[in-house]
């Protein structure tokens, strides 16, 4: 019959085009994470031990995101859409042997020229890699048809019946997640006494999950999924339509949670995950601080990292002994005030400037006054304040009383971090909620408009500077006392860029959304200087950041977790639609005229 | 004679070549509604734009209350009193209905950082009195803003909605002279006859002075008590509806000359 | 009708904060920069100061290494002209022509062939590195700026930060964090030249002319061709240009090609001045490119040019010429804070630069 012709030419033509075009991209993508070494520094952790390493996870991923590309089409309301069929898996399947081919080129090339001198990470271990240990012959065999296998189960996600897919994809989530975290995991359960049974059932020894956990958390999750999903969706449904003063009490109630959750974990986790968490603390600090001046006042500084600094080194040069030009000796908390004043005072100082700029020149006058301030506190010239590219050392511990908070111990110093954080975090969430929060968020979205609703730009241009350069200085002041010593290459434009990464992707303008990218990003990446939960990450760290970033603001500019007004101001259209099928849908009752 | 309200000597205002405002008088007696009329081009909203320090004017005075407010910044202008509704409206998108009428009380309103962050009970009383205020205006215009209409982000306004909505927010500034911007542009004969009352309601139930600039003659008429007729940057008319608009500078200025007699 | 008497225009002394703290700044500024001439000037004629040959060898190489902020201050310059946003990751499609551009001159070098045909070995290495420089741009538009077309400035700002930091690390994933140095300079670029009595750099030379070459056959390339008349329409006004018939999408990628282009010429030029590249390399100069970009007017092509050369200069010969006399010790170290400085006084001061700015129609305040 016509139709099922139809079908399968629109099909054939389908899987030429689209297929291979998103094959070959895979392909690339392959090749290129090969050689950079990601593939290679990955195999070295287990996903699922022994069967599955993090490196193969990643390329079979790339094959299955490809299939799932190849084969996916929009469905538009009101548009006649085929139903997925058995062609797509075969689009599918096609991206997959394409992008096989691709690596497979790509092995043969290697192995026939040596281009180690250049590509510096394209080794031996390379090619033992993608030809799965087993010679060329199988290699190869092996990349085409596992491309086709992986690229069909890619499409053929599209055939599952969505709670089904769902489930699926939450299991396998989980399967990482619960892997990723095993340090963790570990800490907790060490002190019960069937830590080491737990350990040798759950954990293999490369890392990752052995094959009974992972199935055990695999089918638990698919069927918790399956089970609760429809429950998931429609709580997170009330909580959209609670009232503001519910709305509120939850979040209160959550974050005590949080909070005491934060209490109670560092003395449970070991010292690797609490320092870890320090690094987190920090960040988390910083983030909170320029989301205010980001996400609230809509300003872009990109020079963050100055007013850090200034806290940093004013604690420093008034606390330690060996502070260069005068050592007044004080203690943490009596230096304190004086960090809050200058760096009020730096935030004046960047503020004032910049007031009447526009944004994007904004964003490189403050990098240009990030790096004047490095460039500063490194150089000869204030070499008698700051100590010079030697830094300030032996700068002492922070004392409340009786206790000495030792950097050396991570757990203190994250108690301490918790403190300022919830500070901070309370700030900011009052801030937001308020007449200056109100005149920020107008300012962001039409200054003009707002300075001829009465709002005086100018005091709050300056006020969220200023806010956002004591909440960093805390970081500052932090920092210095618990690493002891400062020296200026911690403060370089990376670390502005790290928070802003942060807020990007957690969330803009929301805390939680700050408090989940500091976990997730820092994390699971590591700071500038430190490795975060997994080791493997570190030398890719900026590269995944860099590529975050690219991400989030090409397909969820809003971040994971992000305030509703941020969800609705980068989504209008589809808010627009959403509220005019809901207006339909109270039984044509016509929207009342304007 | 009372003190007037609005002043204007002198008024001058050019940008590169193209003066738009020519030394203007202009002046508008309290509890007034004044509509400020004239061709495309007649210098109309640039002098909004003037009176409001959104520029500063090259010459001339702007006498309010007696005081001169030439060359202020914008804020301090809506601080003494005077707000205004934009041309293309220009509300605050992603803010809620009843956020954009509650920022606008911005200069009304002192409660700074720290009431903020420690929740005084200056503060919280005055977020109360803003929440209610930015009702009672929003209540202004009947239930069409009202309701659920509160938590609504303004970007799901409908047009008449949101022209309704900007006067609401000028409303809220607390001024004493209104200045709106065409409010009835692009309003279906229904929700224009219902805002031109409602221009009328401003000053009989709330005591604004109101200059009104528009194009549509009807609300002109209906809602006048004077009217100014701008060309050019100059005022080539002053009266009431009916003297303006038998006027010849004013027809001519509209309709252009008459051909000469006598010409093929 | 009242007659009113005509008032002075009255000069608004708006002595508000803001007004106080820059007039302070400026006032800084020329006190320094004067205080710091006059000392020179007085440094010299006592005979205190750097020598003649000293200075004039600060000059070489601030025109040397202002010719090549230049050329990448192009890309930075036609892109905001079109667009209207800073393309953050350009300073990297000049680090990526550079390091391919290296690996070819160590092929090259090996063979010989850079000793015994420098001339044909410098025009390959050039030629991959602007082909290299080329592509990357073009891929980078492709995937990372192309769908944010529209949307609201600061966005395809941060995308183009992420970009610069992915292709950063993705060069110093694919080629190894280790400093590469571009193989001696042949013979025929050492030493140096007399050229009018004044002794300059081979090398040096060679870069200033090659870039002033590169940027003399783009200014006939923008305003003779047809594609350089399209890039100008599309650069004024997006719209109205479509309306004319003109592929404005192609136009933008041809616009990226012909920055990136410029950048490959730089990259060689830097690897043979400088030798050593990695792929930090691009970062600091990239940023002094927008500043000498804004400073000449962003968007006008001859305008980012000299001001990369005006930067160059200043930023060379300034530490010395300013700050040293003002009893500032080491001030070599300060080379980028003058940079710094001078990107922030510019863009607070003059925004609009000292040539004056082309915007696109849609970006014009």
């Amino acid at each position: 019959m016509t139709a099922v012709a139809s079908r399968s030419s629109r099909a054939a033509v389908r899987v030429d085009r689209r297929g291979v075009i998103t094959g070959l991209g895979a392909g690339g993508v392959a090749v290129f994470l090969g050689m950079i070494g990601m593939l290679v520094a990955f195999d070295g952790r287990n996903v699922i031990d022994p069967i599955l390493s993090l490196g193969y996870a990643v390329l079979i991923g790339v094959f299955v995101v490809a299939g799932h590309r190849a084969a996916a089409r929009e469905e538009l309301e009101g548009v006649e859409f085929e139903p997925y069929g058995p062609y797509d898996v075969v689009s599918g399947a096609v991206a997959g042997i394409v992008g096989g081919a691709v690596v497979g080129g790509f092995i043969l090339l290697i192995e026939a020229f040596d281009v180690r001198e250049v590509f510096t990470n394209v080794s031996p271990a390379l090619v033992d890699f993608l030809t799965l240990d087993s010679g060329l012959a199988v290699g190869l065999i092996a990349m085409a048809l596992g491309g086709a296998v992986f690229g069909a189960v890619g499409a053929a996600t599209h055939l599952l019946p969505a709670r089904v897919k769902d489930s699926a994809i939450s299991a396998v989530i989980w399967i990482f997640i619960i892997g990723f975290i095993e340090l963790v995991i570990v800490d907790i359960v060490e002190s019960f006494k069937f830590a080491d049974f737990f350990e040798d059932f759950v954990y293999g020894d490369r890392r990752g999950l052995t094959v009974p956990a992972a199935l055990l958390v695999g089918a638990g999750v698919f069927l918790l999924t399956w089970r609760f999903r429809g429950r998931v969706v429609a709580f997170r449904a009330r909580i959209q339509v609670m009232p503001e003063e519910q709305r509120r009490k939850t979040g209160v109630v959550i974050a005590l949670v949080l909070i005491a959750l934060g209490a109670i974990l560092p003395a449970v986790l070991g010292t690797f995950v609490n320092e870890l968490l320090t690094i987190v603390g920090l960040f988390l600090l910083m983030g909170l601080g320029l989301n205010i001046v980001v996400g609230l006042a809509g300003i872009l500084d990109l020079g963050y990292v100055a007013f850090f600094a200034v806290g940093a080194y004013t604690t420093a040069v008034l606390t330690s002994p060996l502070s260069p030009a005068f050592s007044p000796e004080l203690t943490w908390f009596a230096a304190l005030p004086f960090v809050i004043v200058f760096a009020a005072m730096a935030g004046v100082l960047v503020g004032t400037p910049v007031l009447r700029m526009r944004g994007d020149y904004l964003a490189i006058v403050t990098l240009g006054f990030g790096e004047i301030a490095r460039i500063l506190f490194l150089s000869d010239w204030f070499k008698g304040i700051f100590g010079g590219a030697q830094g300030i050392i032996q700068i002492p511990s922070v004392e409340i009383g009786p206790l000495t908070i030792k950097g050396t111990d991570p757990q203190q110093v994250f108690y301490l971090l918790l403190f300022f954080v919830v500070i901070v975090a309370y700030v900011s969430w009052r801030l937001q909620d308020s007449r200056i929060g109100r005149a920020w968020i107008a300012m962001r979205e039409d200054e003009q408009v707002a300075e001829a609703m009465g709002v005086n730009t100018v005091t709050a241009k300056l006020l969220a500077f200023v806010i956002g350069a004591i909440m960093a200085s805390f970081g500052g002041a932090i920092f210095a006392a618990k690493i002891g010593s400062i020296f200026p290459n911690s403060f370089q434009f990376l670390v502005s860029i790290i928070v802003l990464v942060l807020i990007i992707v957690g969330g803009m303008g929301s805390i939680p959304g700050v408090a989940v990218g500091a976990f997730v990003l820092v994390g699971v990446l590591g700071g500038p200087t430190s490795p975060g939960l997994l080791r493997e990450f570190a030398e890719f760290k900026l590269l995944i950041y860099g590529t975050l970033l690219v991400y989030m603001m090409l397909k969820r500019p809003e971040g994971l977790l992000p305030s509703a007004r941020r969800t609705r101001e980068l989504h209008q259209e589809e808010y627009l639609q959403d509220a005019w099928i809901d207006a339909q849908e109270k039984e044509g009752h016509p929207e009342e005229d304007g | 004679m009372a003190e007037r309200l609005l002043d204007i000597r002198g008024l001058s205002k050019g940008f590169g070549g193209l003066q738009a405002l020519r030394n203007l008088d202009f002046h508008v007696e309290e509890g007034e509604i004044v509509s400020v009329i004239g061709p495309n081009g007649a210098g109309k909203t640039t002098f909004f734009n003037t009176i409001t320090g959104l520029y500063p004017p090259d010459e001339g005075e702007i006498l309010f209350e007696g005081n001169d407010i030439a060359g202020l910044e914008p804020s301090d202008i809506t601080e003494r009193g005077i707000a205004r509704t934009f041309q293309n409206v220009r509300l605050f998108p992603n803010m809620t209905v009843l956020e954009n009428v509650m920022v606008a009380q911005h200069c009304r309103t002192r409660a700074g950082v720290f009431g903020a962050i420690f929740r005084t009970k200056a503060f919280q009383r005055e977020e109360k009195e803003i929440r209610e205020l930015g009702k009672d205006v929003l209540g202004f215009f009947g239930t069409r803003l009202t309701g659920y209409r509160f938590e609504q982000p303004a970007f799901v306004l409908s047009y008449a909605n949101r022209r309704r909505l900007e006067i609401a927010r000028a409303m809220a500034t607390q001024p004493r002279l209104l200045l709106l911007d065409e409010p009835t542009a692009g309003m279906n004969p229904r929700e224009t006859i219902e805002l031109t009352e409602l221009i009328g309601k401003l000053r009989s139930e709330r005591g604004f002075t109101v200059v009104v600039i528009e194009h549509d003659m009807k609300v002109v008429r209906n809602v006048s008590d004077r009217v100014v007729v701008l060309d050019h940057g100059v005022q080539i008319a002053s009266g009431t509806y009916d003297e303006v608009a038998s006027d010849e500078n004013v027809i001519e200025a509209y309709l252009g000359r008459p051909a000469e007699r006598g010409t093929p | 009708m009242t007659t009113t008497t005509r008032r002075r225009p009255r000069t608004r002394l708006r002595f508000g904060f803001v007004d106080s703290f820059l007039w302070a700044v400026r006032i800084g500024a020329v006190a320094i920069i004067g205080v710091g001439l006059i000392g020179s000037i007085a440094d010299t004629l006592s005979g205190e100061g750097i020598s003649g040959g000293a200075w004039r060898d600060l000059v070489i190489t601030g025109l040397s290494q202002g010719s090549m902020y230049g050329l990448i201050a192009l890309g930075y310059s036609m892109v905001y002209g079109v667009l209207g946003f800073i393309n953050f990751a350009h300073g990297e499609v000049f680090t990526a022509g550079a390091i391919v551009g290296f690996f070819v001159a160590d092929a090259l070098a090996e063979a010989g062939m850079w000793t015994d045909l420098p001339i044909l070995a410098i025009s390959i290495v050039m030629l991959t590195s602007i082909t290299t420089a080329t592509l990357v741009a073009v891929l980078v538009e492709r995937i990372a700026y192309k769908p944010l077309r529209g949307a609201p400035r600061l966005i395809p700002l941060i995308t183009s930060i992420g970009m610069s930091f992915f292709l950063q690390y993705a060069i110093r994933g694919l080629f190894g964090s280790n400093i590469k140095s571009y193989p001696q300079r042949p013979t025929a670029l050492q030493g140096s030249v007399d050229l009018f009595g004044v002794p300059i750099g081979k090398a040096q030379l060679a870069v200033i002319v090659v870039a002033a070459v590169s940027m003399v056959s783009l200014y006939l390339f923008i305003n003779r061709t047809k594609t350089g008349r399209a890039m100008r329409a599309v650069a004024e006004d997006k719209e109205i240009a479509a309306l004319m018939g003109i592929n404005v999408n192609r136009t933008i990628v041809t616009t990226f090609a012909v920055g990136g282009a410029m950048a490959g010429v730089a990259g060689t030029l830097w690897g043979l001045l400088f030798r050593q590249v990695f792929f930090f390399t691009g970062f600091l100069p990239g940023v002094k490119a927008f500043t000498a970009a804004v400073l000449g007017g962003i968007g006008n092509i001859v305008g980012a040019y000299l001001g990369g050369i005006s930067l160059g200069l200043f930023e060379s010969v300034g530490p010395n010429l300013i700050l040293a006399p003002l009893g500032v010790p080491a001030v070599s170290q300060l080379k980028d804070v003058v940079a710094f400085t001078a990107l922030v006084l510019v863009l607070i001061f003059k925004p609009t630069g000292l040539f004056g700015e082309r915007l696109a129609v849609e970006d014009r305040a």
